[in-house]
């Protein structure tokens, strides 16, 4: 592992808790994202994680407890200040934008970079021309990096089911993140798009020194890509560490086996 | 066929996809613009009539087929427009800060309508818009101080820098010019970073916020901009009509808009344009084809009516992506003329639900 103990968290989740109505999402979770690590967070379903993931990204509003992002308390912000930050995230039913091409998904995920100001959208300024290249250059460079060319004039809804999993990650890292969430990257896809994927993950962060968190039940993929395992169950945390370690817990197993 | 080959950015976002299409538009601006020395006054007033019109359209257009929020009382923000430049014409304002004043008079209706707008959507939302239309309607009716009643208000003429607008020729020009100057202001919208939102609003707002596109204000500031630039309509047809009443500007002239927009093929500006010509030229079709229907059938009350809702039934039923779809299809077929797939706008429906597909 490339981190040590020494620096400080990228994120830092302290008692947290969810609550719809009598529905107890999670409980008291308090854990850590060290930077530039693989983060999996793995679980039975209903375990919380991916309300954790929507917590984190403002969706819910958390019932109590503290989430900070190198420092900046996130429960404070809203919905839309999150990507500002540096923090991008995919979604586990593909949220993309259907009628647009994916060049123009992934120039939305350049959303947060400054777009030019109201007046020079208006009269196309030549500065806005340059500033436009410029964002095209940018989206070019994921385009090459996750091999999406043949795609990049397509329209969205004609697109094979593997190939929308593969933009929403591309609109995600255009967004240029320092923390990355995806939700469940490997569902529906086939073993070799799975074995494809782990391969840009492990190029995302050693690359791009993109730091990912994923809640993911393909253990293939976990063992394959993840640094450091946490479990939850019922909304805590039951193990964490390495993949291996979590695999072979008591607890784990009883989670998942209902022993 | 036919391969564009780019070299570099600029080339993909231009305006013209290339020299011939920008060729054939300046082709079309030639003939619109030598068009008067053909034309009868009627038929220019008529062309005038339908310019507007496609202001109108591109406003609602820029609403319900960009952020996907629907309206049924656009109707309101044409007659505020209307209204309100027929009051500064009034009190002496020039005519292009009347307009301007109008539209942004207009725009701030949009907004007000516009934030309870954040809350709902579909059919709410098309209910706060008529009743807010209903609303205005009845404002209009009341305030006789201001827009004379039931009675109605003449409309000072217009004059541009001592230059008088009234004449058929000279109005004709100053439709056109305002059309094609709100549809470069939305095309540049639409190919910068504003629309890309505003398009991202339509199809995702989860992924939208998580992309940090305020959705609340993207939503609101859509209602803005589009009753703007339908209030600039509203400006341009008190011209046309010369005498405002409040029963010009009834739940009717709503649904005119949205056929336009609808049967042009919701999200496309070209649609807008096409939509409103059509809807426009149909009461005059349809009088022209009169003589020649059996009497019984010419004579029926509603016909006008019938033969809208006829157009509109066919259209969901056969083309759903409108005029604009079916101009694309042509386009298609006559770029890749020799080898031309039929199916090639064909949407195979999906007999299977799965976590894949929904």
């Amino acid at each position: 592992m490339k981190t040590s103990n020494a620096t400080p968290p990228l994120l830092t989740v302290d008692k947290l808790s969810l609550t719809f109505g009598g529905v107890q999402a999670i409980a008291d979770l308090s854990l850590e994202v060290r930077p530039g690590e693989v983060l999996a967070v793995i679980g039975p379903n209903g375990a919380g994680k991916t309300s954790l993931l929507n917590a984190v990204t403002r969706v819910f509003d958390p019932s109590g407890g503290q989430i900070h992002f190198k420092g900046q308390d996130l429960t404070q912000l809203q919905r839309h200040q999150i990507a500002t930050l540096g923090i991008a995230r995919t979604f586990q039913n593909i949220e993309l934008f259907e009628a647009a091409t994916v060049l123009d998904n992934l120039l939305l995920g350049r959303h947060r970079f400054f777009q030019g100001h109201w007046w020079q959208q208006v009269l196309r300024t030549p500065a806005l021309t340059r500033l436009e290249e410029a964002a095209h250059a940018e989206v070019e460079k994921i385009i090459d990096f996750l091999d999406l060319t043949p795609w990049r004039h397509s329209p969205i809804a004609g697109l094979p089911y593997g190939v929308r999993k593969v933009v929403e990650l591309g609109r995600a890292l255009c967004a240029q993140p320092e923390l990355l969430f995806l939700d469940e990257p490997a569902s529906g896809l086939n073993p070799e798009e799975t074995r494809e994927l782990a391969f840009w993950i492990d190029d995302i962060r050693s690359e791009l020194g993109i730091t990912v968190v994923m809640v993911e039940h393909d253990m293939s993929l976990v063992s394959a890509v993840a640094d450091r395992v946490i479990c939850m169950a019922q909304g805590r945390v039951l193990a964490q560490g390495s993949p291996t370690e979590v695999q072979s817990h008591s607890a784990v197993i009883a989670a998942y086996l209902g022993a | 066929m036919r391969f564009d080959y780019h070299t570099q950015y600029r080339e993909g976002f231009a305006l013209w996809r290339s020299p011939f299409d920008r060729n054939l538009y300046a082709l079309l601006l030639l003939v619109l613009c030598v068009l008067p020395w053909f034309m009868t006054p009627f038929v220019l007033g008529e062309m005038a009539y339908v310019f507007i019109l496609c202001v109108a359209s591109l406003g609602l257009m820029s609403l319900t087929g960009l952020t996907g929020q629907v309206s049924l009382g656009h109707a309101a923000f044409i007659a505020i427009g209307a209204y309100g430049h027929a009051w500064f014409l009034s009190k002496g304002v020039p005519l292009p800060l009347s307009m301007v004043l109008a539209a942004l008079l207009s725009a701030s209706a949009g907004l007000l309508v516009g934030i309870p707008a954040i809350r709902v959507s579909g059919l709410y939302l098309a209910m706060v818009t008529m009743a807010f239309a209903i609303i205005v309607e009845q404002i209009i009716g009341h305030w006789s101080s201001v827009t004379g009643g039931f009675t109605g208000l003449a409309v000072n003429d217009p004059v541009f820098l001592g230059l008088p607008l009234s004449g058929s020729k000279a109005f004709y020009y100053f439709c056109l010019f305002t059309l094609v100057l709100v549809l470069l202001v939305l095309l540049n919208i639409l190919r910068s970073g504003m629309g890309r939102a505003l398009i991202g609003v339509r199809e995702s707002e989860a992924a939208s916020y998580a992309l940090g596109i305020p959705v609340e204000r993207m939503k609101a500031g859509a209602f803005a901009l589009s009753a703007g630039i339908t209030g600039l309509a509203g400006s341009m047809l008190a011209h046309h009509l010369k005498y405002l009443t409040p029963d010009g500007f009834t739940l009717l002239l709503s649904l005119e808009l949205v056929l336009m927009v609808v049967i042009g093929g919701l999200g496309s500006l070209r649609g807008a344009v096409l939509g409103a010509i059509l809807i426009s030229s149909l009461p005059t079709a349809i009088s022209r084809i009169k003589p020649f229907l059996p009497d019984s059938v010419a004579k029926q009350f509603g016909l006008e009516t019938f033969i809208f809702g006829l157009v509109l039934a066919l259209f969901v039923l056969f083309e759903p992506m409108g005029l604009n779809g079916r101009w694309l299809k042509i386009r298609s077929l006559l770029e890749s003329f020799p080898i031309y797939r039929k199916d090639t706008f064909k949407r195979n429906k999906r007999y299977m639900k799965s976590e894949r597909y929904r």
